[in-house]
C-alpha cells in the first residue's frame, strides 16, 4: 500500500511503531475468553465428560460408536456451517430442511424413473438448489423483507412442492433403488462412498478394533459425510478469517449500511451465501439419498433450527456480524454426541429436547453477554 | 487564493425534490489546506449539499467543479474516487469488528495469488497502528474491537482511513456533536492536522466553540439559500453564533426566560 497522503507534516512518515508497552502479554486462557467459539468449547468438553462416565461401558466410545456419533454430528454440521456464515452475515435461511427433501428428491426421481445417471442427477439437485438460493437472496434483497419471513415461505413452498411433486410423478412420497443405480458411479460415491477400509480391517487384525461375528472389522470406513464436514469446515473457516471476502461477510453482517457506504458488496456477498447455504443443504442430501438409497419427501424437517441452533451454541450471534464456523461445528458435535449418548444410555430420547432448549437458552444468554462486552462497556 | 483553482467547488447550485427546493443557487468553494465552516440551522439544507458534494445527489441545476473541471458523479463512489470522502454520523464502522478489519473494510490488502489470496493481516495491522499513532491516537492491539473504543477515537479512525485511501477533500458531518469535551478536542486537532497536510476540510457543525478555532472561512446556510461566505477575519465568534443554527431563538429564549423571571 502505497503512502497516498502528500507531505506537509513535516516529520510525517510515520516511522515503524514499537510494540506498545501498554499492551499486556495476555495469558492465552484469557485472550481465549474473548473468542467466539469458547462456549461451544467448553460444552463438548462437558459433554464427553458427562457421556464418556456415563456411557462408558455401552460402546458409545468403540470405533462403530464413534464413527456413529461422528456421521450424526458430520450430517447437523455441514448445513450448520452453511446456516452460521449466513447468519453472520445477517440473513437466515429457514427454508434450509425443506431445501433438504426437495434436493434428494430432484437426486431420486430422475435416476429412477427417468433413468438419468445419478451423477448428473446430483448435479441437478446443486444446480435446483442453489437457484431457490439465488431465488431467496434476491427477493430478501430487492424487496427489503427480513430473511426470516422470506425463507419462511420457502419453508412451505418447497415442502410442499417436493410432496406434490413426488405423488404427481411417482405416486409415492418415499422413492428408492438409488443404491442400485448408484453402483459403480464415482461421483455418488463422493457422497455416500466410505474411505479407509483397508487401514479398518488392518487395525481390526491387530485386535485394536472390535470385528463382526464374520470378522470383517465393526466399521467398514469412515463415511463421506464426516470428510465434507471437516473439508468444508476448514474451507468456510479459512475464507470467513482469513480472506477479503470474509472481512465482507463480517461488514454485510455488522452493518450492512456502513458496509456499502465503503465500497463493500453486501448483495453479492449475501446472495453467494444463501447461495452456499442451498449447497451444503444439498450435500447433507446426496450423502443421505446415497448412503441410504432413497429419498423421503418429509427428510430435513425441522433441521433448518438444529443448524440455527447449533451456529449459535457456536458463538455466532442471531443479529449477525459476529460468530465462527468452527464454533459451530462444535454445536454440530455437541449435538451428535448427546443424541447417540442419550441412544447409548437407553435414557428416554424425549429429554433430549429438553436438553437442546436449555442449551440453547444458555448459549444465547452468553453470547448477549459477550456481545454487550466487545460493543458497550469495556 | 494564488489563482489555484479550488478543489472543489459550487455555483448556483439548486437541489429540488419534487416540489420542495432544497437548495436554491447556493454557491461555495473549499481550497487545499483550508477548513470550511458550514454552518445552518436544521432545515438549511446542510445534509443536502453534502449530499450532493458526495454524489449522492445530482444537483438539479448550477455546476459542480472538482480541480476547476466540471464534473457530474452518478454515485459516491466516483467522488470517492476523485478524492471526496465523506464522514458520516454514523462513521461507517462496524463496532464488532477489529480495527484493522474497519480500517480496510471495502479494501482489504491482499497477498497470495488465486485461490490462495488473502487478507494481508500482518500489513494491515501495521499499517492501522501507524496510521493511528500519526495522529497521536495510540491503540493498543489492532485486532480489539472498534467497540472498545472511545467516541473520539472512532471518529479519529474514520477520518484516518478517509485520509489513507486518498481524500483530498474531508466532508465531516458534525464529528463533534455527540462527544465531550476532551473527546472533541482530540477531532479538532486532528481537523488542524488534515489543514496542515494540504486538505481541504468542509466542518459540519452546530457548536461554535468547536467551529471557531479551527475554521478559516464560515459559509451560512439558511432555509435552502447561502447567507454568505465570511473569512475568519470579517465575522466575530459572537456574530457567527447569531448567524448560525438557532442563535436568534437562543436570543428570543433568553429574552423570554429573563419575561418570565421579571413576572415572578
Amino acid at each position: 500500500m502505497i503512502e497516498n497522503t502528500s507531505a506537509g507534516m513535516g516529520a510525517a512518515d510515520a516511522p515503524p511503531v514499537p510494540a506498545d508497552e501498554r499492551l499486556r502479554r495476555e495469558s492465552s486462557v484469557k485472550k481465549a475468553l474473548g473468542r467466539p467459539e469458547l462456549g461451544a468449547l467448553a460444552g463438548t468438553i462437558l459433554v464427553f465428560l458427562f457421556f464418556g462416565i456415563v456411557a462408558a461401558d455401552t460402546g458409545m466410545f468403540s470405533a462403530k460408536g464413534i464413527i456413529n456419533w461422528m456421521e450424526v454430528s458430520a450430517q447437523l454440521g455441514i448445513i450448520a456451517i452453511g446456516a452460521c456464515m449466513l447468519m453472520i452475515a445477517g440473513e437466515f435461511d429457514l427454508s434450509l430442511g425443506s431445501m433438504i427433501g426437495f434436493a434428494g428428491m430432484i437426486i431420486a426421481i430422475p435416476s429412477t424413473q427417468y433413468g438419468v445417471p445419478v451423477w448428473l442427477s446430483i448435479l441437478m439437485a446443486f444446480a435446483g438448489a442453489m437457484a431457490i438460493g439465488y431465488l431467496n437472496g434476491i427477493i430478501v434483497i430487492r424487496t427489503g423483507l427480513p430473511s426470516f419471513i422470506v425463507t419462511l415461505a420457502f419453508l412451505f413452498i418447497l415442502r410442499g412442492l417436493t410432496i406434490g411433486l413426488s405423488r404427481l410423478l411417482t405416486n409415492r412420497t418415499l422413492v428408492g433403488g438409488v443404491k442400485q443405480q448408484a453402483e459403480g458411479d464415482w461421483f455418488a460415491f463422493l457422497f455416500g462412498g466410505e474411505v479407509g477400509g483397508p487401514i479398518f480391517v488392518w487395525m481390526a487384525g491387530h485386535g485394536w478394533i472390535g470385528t463382526l461375528p464374520n470378522g470383517n472389522p465393526a466399521v467398514s470406513g469412515i463415511p463421506m459425510v464426516i470428510l465434507w464436514w471437516f473439508f468444508l469446515a476448514a474451507m468456510a473457516s479459512w475464507i470467513l478469517l482469513r480472506t477479503r471476502y470474509g472481512n465482507w461477510i463480517f461488514a454485510s453482517g455488522g452493518d450492512a449500511v456502513a458496509a456499502r457506504n465503503v465500497g463493500v458488496p453486501v448483495t453479492r456477498v449475501k446472495i453467494s451465501l444463501f447461495m452456499f447455504t442451498a449447497l451444503c443443504a444439498t450435500v447433507f442430501a446426496a450423502c443421505q439419498v446415497v448412503d441410504f438409497g432413497s429419498a423421503d419427501s418429509q427428510r430435513g424437517l425441522l433441521k433448518e433450527f438444529e443448524a440455527i441452533i447449533a451456529a449459535v451454541i457456536g458463538g455466532t450471534l442471531l443479529t449477525g456480524g459476529y460468530g465462527s464456523v468452527v464454533g459451530a461445528c462444535f454445536g454440530a458435535l455437541i449435538f451428535g454426541v448427546v443424541q447417540m449418548g442419550i441412544f447409548y444410555t437407553g435414557v428416554n430420547t424425549d429429554w433430549f429436547r429438553v436438553f437442546l432448549g436449555v442449551m440453547l437458552l444458555i448459549a444465547v444468554i452468553f453470547n448477549n453477554f459477550v456481545r454487550k462486552k466487545m460493543t458497550g462497556g469495556r | 487564493m494564488s489563482g489555484q483553482a479550488p478543489l472543489i467547488e459550487v455555483r448556483n447550485l439548486s437541489k429540488y425534490f419534487g416540489s420542495v427546493i432544497a437548495l436554491k443557487g447556493v454557491s461555495m468553494a473549499v481550497n487545499a489546506g483550508e477548513v470550511m465552516c458550514l454552518l445552518g440551522d436544521n432545515g438549511a439544507g446542510k445534509s443536502t449539499l453534502i449530499k450532493t458534494l458526495a454524489g449522492v445527489h445530482k444537483p438539479s441545476e448550477g455546476d459542480y467543479l472538482v480541480d476547476g473541471k466540471p464534473v457530474d458523479f452518478d454515485s459516491p463512489r466516483e467522488a470517492l474516487d476523485r478524492g471526496i470522502a465523506t464522514v458520516y454520523q454514523d462513521l461507517a464502522m462496524v463496532p464488532l469488528m477489529s480495527i484493522t478489519r474497519n480500517f480496510f473494510m471495502g479494501r482489504e490488502p491482499t497477498k497470495g495469488m488465486g485461490p490462495l489470496r488473502r487478507f494481508d493481516f500482518k500489513a494491515a495491522d501495521d499499517t492501522a497502528r501507524a496510521e493511528m499513532h500519526r495522529i497521536g491516537i495510540d491503540i493498543r492491539d489492532p485486532q480489539q474491537a472498534v467497540g472498545t473504543l472511545s467516541g473520539g477515537e472512532r471518529q479519529c479512525l474514520a477520518i484516518a482511513r478517509a485520509v489513507f485511501f486518498g481524500a483530498k477533500v474531508l466532508i465531516l458531518d458534525e464529528p463533534t456533536s455527540a462527544l465531550g469535551v476532551s473527546q472533541a478536542s482530540m477531532v479538532l486537532k486532528y481537523i488542524v492536522q488534515a489543514r496542515a497536510r494540504n486538505l481541504g476540510v468542509i466542518f459540519i457543525t452546530h457548536n461554535v466553540h468547536h467551529a471557531y478555532p479551527v475554521a478559516d472561512r464560515f459559509t451560512m446556510l439558511n432555509r435552502g439559500r447561502t447567507l454568505g461566505t465570511f473569512g475568519k477575519t470579517e465575522i466575530t465568534k459572537d456574530e457567527v453564533l447569531d448567524m448560525m443554527a438557532g442563535g436568534k431563538e437562543l436570543q428570543d429564549l433568553s429574552a423570554e426566560i429573563d419575561g418570565m423571571a421579571a413576572r415572578i
